[in-house]
């Protein structure tokens, strides 16, 4: 691939609602995964394994950590001087009164048409933050040019009970595309769209400006598509036949990362020649006590390990102290759970201190009260860099945020489908 | 800070580490689980603000090399300063290896004239330990000392007699200095890092070398002892060397599961850099059974480990056991094999059901990539 044959334009900015206080204070990107990485490590991974070192990663939603972790790219050996990563943020435009925020994927692109013009690419990959998977870019650019496309649209063939779900391709006998539908209640084909697109950049270009005349808020699924439809461009799906996970609800993230502690897991992070990179501060080795027991789980470095982990997955520097019981938990970086604790079906986010003897995720399985639709599969969610006090009980589909005290618990107790969130900087 | 920093990697101590070191240097031996002992004085170095590093190297360079390649995991990436990986060239009038360490900086002098920092920080590339230079160069300025000698006092058993050993007066003004002595008069012994300015260091060199004097401990610290004023500066930190043989490099390495010992290294700020190799979490299998050990990471756990240093991407097969020992990267430990007080360099393969044991004084040691 020549110096700029191809660009990559991560879109980033989404919140992920769905991920509940997971991302109250990080775009969904920036949520950890797999115990070490971030989910936008996928696709900045794929990008420089596919040999596209030229990514621009639009962010809008709760920034800061993600331009902590993506810095100026070295861990994805971005940092480079032609090209390397750029992060692309909204901002006030020159002549303007005010700025404008991204108000659409394809918008996003739209607003930054001067960032992809400076770089003079051919193609533009189009990649959302999203995703669990190992996609080789440079194939589904080489059927780009092989088909001749203005559009290239990365498949996946999901079931037909669950395509009326997803952005369906409706194709030709060789996967050229003829029609577009969002959601389709009956469903004629099984190809949905995973949201990669490959664009002829002069093609998209066109289509960015005329649509903005139209649509303020313009769409790749809603606008962008159906224009090149109607303009009889020449589309193709490319069908991707690998690992592809979406990590868009709580049941989700935490089924995706169980699938990981597998014997053999369908999605494998030891390759040798398909590495996913990521920032760490330090990487020093873990350490598994005298008394530790850590079995069917992943752990990542400088864990320590002094109580007994079960089927669960461990992010960097956590520590599990003697006599606690961490199982069917997704415990992230820098948490400590206190000497005799039990975690049972739980996530954790970064930096939170459990005390001692809390119990959490107990008794029945009812669904939060306050946001029945995120919090109903049984699995308690407790937001970065809370504090729960010792001796206190946490039941199901509950959510913690904060710096609790006994204060917040009353009799000692947090019930299922309860909520205790301590809001605003002190 | 106004010091550059000189890491004397060169040394050949095959004699003494026997297949471990054949293939690398001492200086690039892996050490607790992830790191190699490099990393120890050279983010000492960035630690403690130097921003220019020469590493002189000299046996067996490769793999030192390929660790180096890259020096911004250091902070060295930079315009101003930067790693120097340092190695012996052939020129119109000298083509020779070097003859010892005052030599090996005396090749390559040209570092130590294109600098003007004021002082220089010597180190070898071989010790575990952590230290802030600053407080040696601050003692070094107070005392008015021409040269200082970082020495610790060793209250325990060690053995002294590989060691430069040295006495002090009241002031820490070495008196006398033995080296590798046969009966060691005092506890206080060398642990080869020296402070002194740039300029005495090269009139020293351009003293000495046309002499054929090329040893920085006997021909300038010993010999010139009363000539200059050498002031020691006790060091009561941890440190350890592995280039002192087979069991300084077990012992060093088993450090590591002491709590303080590590946390110091892995969890207390300035951290220890090493150059990342993006291995994915450890991944404990269902029938893992793993206690008292430190683990790289990339290793996947399906047997037992017990009181044992496994690095990066080492596998362990089902229902084996493994104790008490060092495991280097990407060794693979076959299904039932029972694994006592051994060190197997990089690569040790291991097929399923082998029984290997070395003895608790005397571990067992496989080279690179055998298998067995």
């Amino acid at each position: 691939m020549s110096k700029n044959e191809m660009i990559a334009m991560l879109l980033a900015g989404g919140q992920g609602s769905r991920l509940g206080i997971l991302t109250k204070k990080i775009a969904k990107p920036a949520v950890a995964f797999g115990g070490m990485y971030r989910i936008i490590d996928f696709p900045l991974s794929n990008c420089v394994n596919s040999g596209v070192y030229n990514v621009g990663v639009l962010t809008q939603y709760q920034p800061l950590r993600l331009n902590q972790h993506i810095g100026i790219g070295i861990p994805w050996d971005l940092d480079r001087k032609n090209g390397g990563v750029t992060v692309l943020s909204p901002h006030v435009k020159g002549g303007d009164e005010s700025g404008e925020w991204f108000m659409g994927t394809a918008n996003a692109i739209y607003q930054n048409i001067e960032f992809i013009d400076a770089n003079d690419p051919e193609y533009v990959l189009i990649l959302s933050g999203d995703h669990i998977y190992k996609m080789d870019y440079s194939k589904m650019l080489d059927f780009h040019k092989q088909n001749n496309c203005a559009a290239t649209i990365a498949v996946l063939e999901v079931p037909f009970e669950e395509a009326s779900r997803f952005g369906i391709m409706n194709t030709e006998a060789d996967d050229k595309i003829y029609e577009f539908e969002e959601k389709p209640a009956n469903p004629k084909s099984n190809l949905a769209s995973m949201g990669i697109y490959i664009f002829t950049w002069s093609k998209l270009r066109e289509a960015l400006i005329e649509d903005n005349k139209v649509h303020s808020n313009s769409d790749f699924g809603m606008h962008i598509i159906p224009r090149f439809l109607a303009n009889n461009e020449i589309m193709y799906a490319y069908r991707f036949k690998d690992y592809w996970k979406d990590v868009g609800t709580i049941e989700s993230y935490w089924q995706a990362n169980m699938e990981l502690i597998k014997h053999v897991p369908s999605f494998n992070l030891y390759e040798d020649f398909w590495r996913i990179y990521t920032n760490t501060e330090h990487q020093p080795p873990e350490y598994v006590g005298e008394n530790g027991v850590i079995r069917k789980s992943i752990a990542s470095s400088g864990c320590e390990i002094y109580g007994t982990v079960e089927n669960s997955v461990l992010g960097p520097q956590v520590i599990v102290e003697k006599g606690a019981v961490v199982k069917d938990s997704i415990i992230m970086q820098g948490t400590v759970i206190g000497e005799g604790s039990v975690i049972d079906r739980c996530i954790i986010d970064e930096n939170c201190v459990v005390g001692k003897n809390v119990k959490m995720g107990m008794g029945e399985n009812i669904v939060n009260e306050l946001k029945p639709k995120i919090y109903n599969t049984g699995i308690t969610v407790v937001g970065e860099d809370t504090v729960i006090p010792d001796n206190v009980e946490i039941g199901k589909n509950c959510v913690v945020f904060g710096k609790t005290t006994e204060a917040d618990y009353a009799e000692g107790k947090l019930p299922s489908g309860k909520s205790a969130i301590k809001e605003g900087v002190e | 800070m106004k010091a550059i920093g000189i890491i004397l990697a060169g040394g050949n101590s095959e004699k003494r580490l026997g297949e471990l070191t054949m293939s690398r240097a001492a200086s690039a031996m892996p050490v607790g689980g992830c790191y190699r002992a490099i990393d120890f004085p050279l983010s000492n170095m960035s630690n403690s603000g130097v921003q220019k590093v020469a590493v002189i190297a000299q046996y067996n360079s490769r793999s030192l090399q390929d660790h180096l390649v890259s020096s911004k995991w250091w902070d060295f990436g930079r315009k101003q300063g930067g790693l120097f990986v340092l190695t012996p060239y052939i020129s119109q009038d000298d083509a020779n290896w070097f003859r010892g360490t005052a030599d090996s900086i005396y090749q390559n002098i040209s570092f130590l004239r294109r600098s003007n920092e004021k002082y220089v920080i010597i180190a070898s590339g071989d010790s575990v330990y952590k230290m802030n230079y600053r407080d040696v160069i601050k003692a070094h300025v107070e005392k008015g000392a021409d040269i200082t000698v970082v020495s610790k006092t060793f209250e325990y058993n060690r053995d002294l007699t590989k060691m430069g050993v040295m006495q002090t007066d009241a002031s820490g003004r070495i008196m006398e200095f033995e080296e590798k002595p046969i009966e060691p008069q005092s506890k206080e012994a060398n642990l080869g890092i020296y402070v002194m300015e740039r300029t005495l260091l090269i009139s020293l060199l351009e003293e000495i070398i046309p002499e054929g004097r090329y040893d920085l401990v006997r021909d300038i610290i010993i010999r010139m002892r009363r000539k200059l004023k050498i002031y020691a500066y006790n060091f009561d930190g941890y440190w350890n060397s592995i280039g002192g043989g087979i069991l300084d490099y077990y012992y060093a390495n088993m450090d590591f599961l002491k709590k303080d010992v590590r946390e110091m290294f892995t969890k207390n700020f300035p951290y220890i850099a090493t150059k990342p190799k993006d291995e994915p979490p450890v991944k404990y299998n269902f029938e893992a059974e793993v206690s008292n050990s430190i683990l790289g990471n990339g290793a996947i756990i399906n047997g037992k480990v017990e009181g044992s240093v496994v690095f990066r991407r080492v596998y362990i097969g089902e229902k084996a056991v493994v104790k008490n020992s060092i495991l280097m990267e990407n060794c693979h430990i076959g299904n039932n094999c029972v694994i006592e007080n051994v060190i197997f360099d990089k690569g040790v393969t291991v097929s399923d059901g082998a029984v290997i044991k070395g003895e608790k004084d005397n571990p067992y040691v496989v080279k690179k990539n055998s298998t067995i």
